[in-house]
């Protein structure tokens, strides 16, 4: 697991950044030129934010939300009118009322 | 009418038939035509404002009015108009129509304020400097080689140059406050759920809260009075009854107690030349208010939390702009996979890709509970350092920024340095407080602010220690054609 | 070597809400492509999610059926990937704490054994949409009517250890999620979906072998084939010294297969986070009173109360419990003729299999609970022989005579019945006169066959009840008549 290099002392600070991982689960294009200087840009950010390091959060409950509320609830009613047509004004490839994408092989769904 | 009236003013002056909304309106569209190169606007629909306009007058005249009817506003290029264009400052949404207002919107339309067009801003409200939109940097009024400040940076710099006598803002580490520091004007971030962030693009839900910019405290209360309130459409909305803020419209903002304790805390003296907020300080004092030390230890690390936390929301609050039912589609792709990666990498700007990588990062496998986790926990510290502070003190002053507005370009190299320019601003943004900033000086010709933080809801005791300030004072009502500063 | 299956099934069962879990838009099936997408369900630019009651209502009622702990507090996390019918790039669903904690049901196997499965978890989460890949040469269509629409995933501990036990459970789940009415349990509409997961270990192992999961199968009878065949594919992957690669496989219903597909992700990393635009969901002790107030009778209390109080087999208990509807026909025509071991025969035998022959729902037989149970009535009181009441079946099927009867209203509906008995002619001949002198004219046509039944052959007494029968038409009561002919010798 990464989790231990992260916390184990021996092992160097420097965590292992792989961009082309993370802009692929991002659906980003980095190109070889362009992935050094975010590399460099994403370890300055890490380096920034490891100084969380210092602080004691043991026993801290994690704050999800600034308030400490509970969810609304709606009641169970239909009270959407689609307009599909006035949606698809925005869409960029649209056909009998679908979007449209380019052939997905094998469904993933 | 003169260009740097307040909403006040010329709600006054529309009442008492000085001038009409179409003229009014006309008067600063014809403004903001001639005055372009600070770059505030992303839209203006002359035709659009001026038919608002008209039916304003007409309601006027039927003694439909609120203290708003007719009255000019601007808003952040982030709320969606209905029938506008909303582009977030994105390449991404350059031609994105809205199919329905922000509740913000609806609310002010509903009031009769007419919108004079949609401001500039840092795409997706990422930014401290304005220099992160598709559309353009904006430009300082007060310096046209200095930043306004962001992400809302159109909107505190058309208040700022005149162009409009306020505008919607919103603010997620201080996209409010900074700008309005930077810019010389009264900036409120609202406590978190006061206003519904309904149709308010999201950066990091949070985080982000819609506020004003206004010309003073007074203007801030009266478009908060109108801009807040439960909404069904938004789940983390808060429903409450404040009297105080029902009565703005009709009285105005109440006198603050006599005799408040204000804290400053000196983690945020540290290391700063802050020798206006002395000044602050000693005009609260002569108002009879008490000013004590307090203490937010956790200060330091608020910006590391605050980025991994604004980082993850925003990585996944962005995954919907994949170029399929709206917004840019790269020309002729080959596979879904190309699809979604030429339009995301093509729509979105550099920083902005950045701070996705960050939050993907943050949230990956294995890094989970050192960074996301652990960056929630310190949220928490930082809340309950407020929580304890402000048990000392009835509302804490700070700076709003480390320094003043800064060159254009002097900080893009440099992302890590241009974060730490919101260093004032996230702590409370993170603890989901209300703040304020005002102006309160000039440091080497640029305007600088003092920051007010109150526990949540208590936006009254911002406005009103603001506008007894602003009575003491008159930082306010300069303006950069006045200034000595002004370029 | 003796190899042993290990399975377990996350159930996806649709939510019969009116509008979708997180907006306003109707969940009507079938309506025309993206004409039931919101600007929630498109997520587009600032729109946000608000969280429908009546889903989180039926979680726990299916929570409380199944004897689970309810969380009263609960979180909804973002499922971070991509896919065009996932319009906001995550799926809103429940992670680390799910509103339904663990339970268990007994699932009844057909030869009376029982199964003690554990549910691991049911959470909420939204359905994605639907994508077309036939409709347009190049391009996949996407229609996201379906997006949004409420889901409780059930997901068991891998407690099956054949595939007719994984099968069983399902439809016991179907039948219980529409006794509590949560579901519309329309496997063809998608409304219950099955992912399997499916391993293999050696006789005696502990351990668990590499599984693979079986996704999006639709039917009892596909669950069941789809888990055989992947059980016989990974033995045969092993004897033949290969390995099981964890993986996702889809199943082909024409060429009854699995095969693999390819990967979503090229590793999956969800990046799970609680939604920031949803607080933690609470739920009031009030409202959980309130559900548990609401509670139907659940098919287990219902399966006990056959067996126990109307003295049905465990068998007949079982089949009868299991679905509501058939539930709610059998208990309307018993409680109409008070036989319930009659009742019981005549739904399981003779209307089960009109019904499978023409495929018709039980809510729509065209021979009504009612109906069934005024025959039952007049089969008690000898007015219809066993034969005379399947041909009157018939005719009621046939006829489908229900609309009349409801066509009159509140009258009586053995009147109507009785009229077509009279018309058909199918009562049953209990005057004893005319029966012996039908009987005596056979007795003297087959000199033979008496000469044996006297001798004591006691067989032949069978031929001259089926001449009797046969002459009246199935109209005379055998029993009677075999009292006649032995009177008579």
């Amino acid at each position: 697991m990464f989790a231990a290099v992260i916390y184990s002392p021996i092992l160097p600070r420097k965590p292992l950044i792989n961009i082309q991982h993370l802009a692929r689960l991002a659906r980003l294009s980095i190109d070889d030129q362009a992935e050094q200087s975010a590399r460099d840009h994403l370890a300055n950010i890490i380096a920034m934010i490891d100084s969380m390091r210092s602080v004691d959060t043991d026993n801290v409950v994690p704050m999800a939300h600034p308030m400490d509320a509970t969810q609304r609830l709606r009641e169970d009613k239909v009270t959407e009118n689609v307009d599909r047509d006035q949606f698809q004004a925005n869409a960029p490839a649209t056909a009998q009322g679908y979007y449209l994408v380019p052939q997905v092989i094998d469904s993933g769904e | 009418m003169h260009s740097f009236a307040t909403l006040r003013q010329l709600s006054t002056g529309l009442e008492n038939g000085e001038f009409s909304a179409v003229e009014l309106a006309t008067h600063y569209l014809a403004l903001i035509a001639s005055n372009q190169q600070i770059n505030g606007f992303i839209t203006v629909d002359e035709e659009r404002t001026l038919a608002i306009a008209v039916k304003a007058d007409t309601d006027r005249a039927h003694g439909r009015a609120t203290p708003l009817t007719g009255v000019p506003i601007a808003h952040k290029d982030i709320f969606c108009t209905q029938g506008m264009l909303t582009t977030c400052g994105s390449k991404m949404l350059h031609n994105f129509v809205a199919p329905y207002d922000a509740t913000v919107v609806y609310a002010l339309d509903q009031a009769g304020a007419v919108t004079l067009g949609k401001t500039n801003m840092d795409e997706f409200a990422m930014g401290s400097s304005n220099e992160n939109s598709f559309f353009g940097a904006v430009t300082n009024p007060w310096h046209i080689e200095h930043v306004p400040g962001g992400s809302s940076g159109g909107s505190a710099a058309v208040v700022a140059a005149g162009l409009a006598p306020a505008a919607t803002g919103t603010d997620t580490g201080g996209s409010i406050r900074q700008p309005a520091a930077f810019c010389g004007i009264t900036g409120l971030k609202p406590t978190y759920g006061r206003v519904s962030r309904y149709g308010m693009i999201a950066f990091a839900s949070s985080l982000d809260q819609g506020g004003a910019l206004t010309r003073d405290a007074e203007d801030s209360a009266l478009l908060l009075s109108y801009m807040a309130g439960y909404d069904k459409k938004d789940s983390t909305s808060v429903q409450r009854q404040d009297q105080w803020l029902t009565d703005i419209p009709s009285a105005g903002i109440g006198n603050p107690a006599e005799k408040l304790t204000i804290g400053l805390p000196t983690e945020y003296f540290i290391d700063i030349d802050a020798g206006y907020i002395d000044q602050v300080r000693q005009t609260f004092e002569q108002l009879g208010h008490k000013c004590v030390d307090v203490s937010l230890s956790h200060t330091d690390v608020a910006i590391a939390a605050y980025y991994v936390i604004a980082g993850a929301e925003a990585s996944t609050n962005l995954s919907r702009y994949d170029g399929v039912r709206f917004g840019h589609r790269c020309e002729q792709p080959e596979s879904l996979h190309d699809l979604y990666q030429r339009s995301r990498s093509e729509g979105l700007g550099a920083e902005v890709q950045r701070r996705i990588l960050t939050g993907t990062y943050a949230l990956s496998v294995g890094y989970f509970d050192a960074y996301y986790l652990k960056a929630q926990k310190i949220r928490r510290l930082i809340a309950e350092d407020f929580t304890a502070a402000l048990t000392q003190a009835d509302v804490i002053l700070t700076p709003t920024t480390p320094a003043p507005a800064f060159r254009l370009n002097a900080l893009t190299k440099d992302p890590v340095a241009m974060y730490q320019q919101d260093k004032f601003t996230v702590p409370v943004s993170l603890a989901g407080l209300p703040a304020l900033s005002m102006p309160c000086g000039f440091v080497e010709g640029l305007p600088v602010g003092a920051q007010l933080i109150a526990p949540a809801f208590r936006e009254d005791l911002l406005l009103g220690l603001a506008k007894q300030y602003q009575t003491e004072t008159d930082w306010h009502l300069a303006t950069p054609q006045t200034h000595a500063g002004s370029a | 070597m003796n190899w042993q299956s290990v399975i377990g099934l996350e159930l996806h069962v649709q939510l019969a809400t009116q509008s979708k879990i997180f907006s306003g838009a109707s969940t009507t099936f079938g309506a025309p492509p993206n004409s039931q997408a919101c600007a929630v369900d498109l997520g587009l630019p600032g729109v946000l999610p608000v969280l429908n009651q009546q889903a989180v209502v039926m979680a726990i009622k299916f929570g409380l059926a199944i004897g689970a702990k309810i969380n009263l507090n609960s979180i909804f996390d973002r499922k971070n990937y991509f896919y065009p019918d996932l319009p906001k790039g995550y799926q809103i669903s429940q992670f680390e704490t799910p509103i339904v904690g663990a339970g268990n049901i007994l699932v009844h196997m057909a030869d009376g054994s029982t199964r003690d499965i554990r549910i691991t978890r049911a959470h909420l989460e939204e359905d994605a949409g639907k994508s077309i890949h036939d409709l347009f040469p190049g391009q996949t269509a996407i229609d996201l009517n379906r997006t949004g629409t409420p889901l409780l995933e059930i997901v068991s501990e891998p407690d099956f250890r054949t595939a007719s036990e994984a099968a069983t459970y399902f439809r016991q789940v179907h039948g219980l999620v529409r006794y509590l009415k949560i579901c519309d349990g329309n496997l063809a509409q998608g409304s219950m979906r099955c992912d399997a997961n499916v391993s293999v270990r050696p006789v005696g192992q502990e351990a668990l072998g590499e599984r693979t999961e079986i996704k999006n199968i639709n039917s009892f009878r596909f669950v069941e084939r789809a888990i055989e065949y992947e059980i016989e594919r990974q033995i045969d992957v092993l004897e033949n010294g290969g390995i099981i690669e964890r993986e996702t496989r889809l199943y082909d219903e024409i060429k009854d297969e699995t095969r693999s597909m390819r990967s979503k992700e090229l590793s999956e990393d969800y990046r799970y986070f609680p939604d920031p635009d949803l607080l933690p969901l609470q739920v009031s002790e009030s409202l959980l009173t309130q559900i548990k107030q609401s509670m139907p009778e659940l098919p287990e209390a219902r399966r006990n109360r056959y067996h126990k109080d109307l003295e049905l087999s465990q068998y007949d208990a079982t089949w009868l419990s299991a679905d509501p509807d058939v539930a709610e026909y059998f208990e309307v025509a018993m409680k109409h003729c008070g036989n319930a071991k009659t009742t019981a025969n005549w739904v399981m035998g003779e209307l089960s299999a009109h019904l499978n022959r023409y495929d018709v729902p039980i809510e729509q037989a065209p021979v009504s609970a009612v109906q069934l149970g005024v025959l039952i009535q007049r089969l008690d009181d000898q007015t219809l022989s066993s034969k005379t009441a399947k041909t009157l079946f018939e005719a009621l099927w046939a006829n489908s005579p229900q609309s009349d009867t409801d066509a009159l209203g509140d009258s009586d509906p053995s009147t109507a019945i009785d009229a077509q008995i009279q018309t058909l002619g199918l009562k049953q001949i209990s005057n004893s006169g005319e029966l012996e002198s039908i009987i005596d004219t056979i007795l003297a046509d087959h000199p033979q066959q008496l000469e044996q039944l006297r001798n004591g052959k006691d067989k032949v007494l069978g031929f001259f009840v089926g001449q009797v029968m046969k002459l009246t038409q199935g109209k005379a009561n055998p029993a009677q008549v075999n009292d006649i002919i032995r009177a008579k010798i």
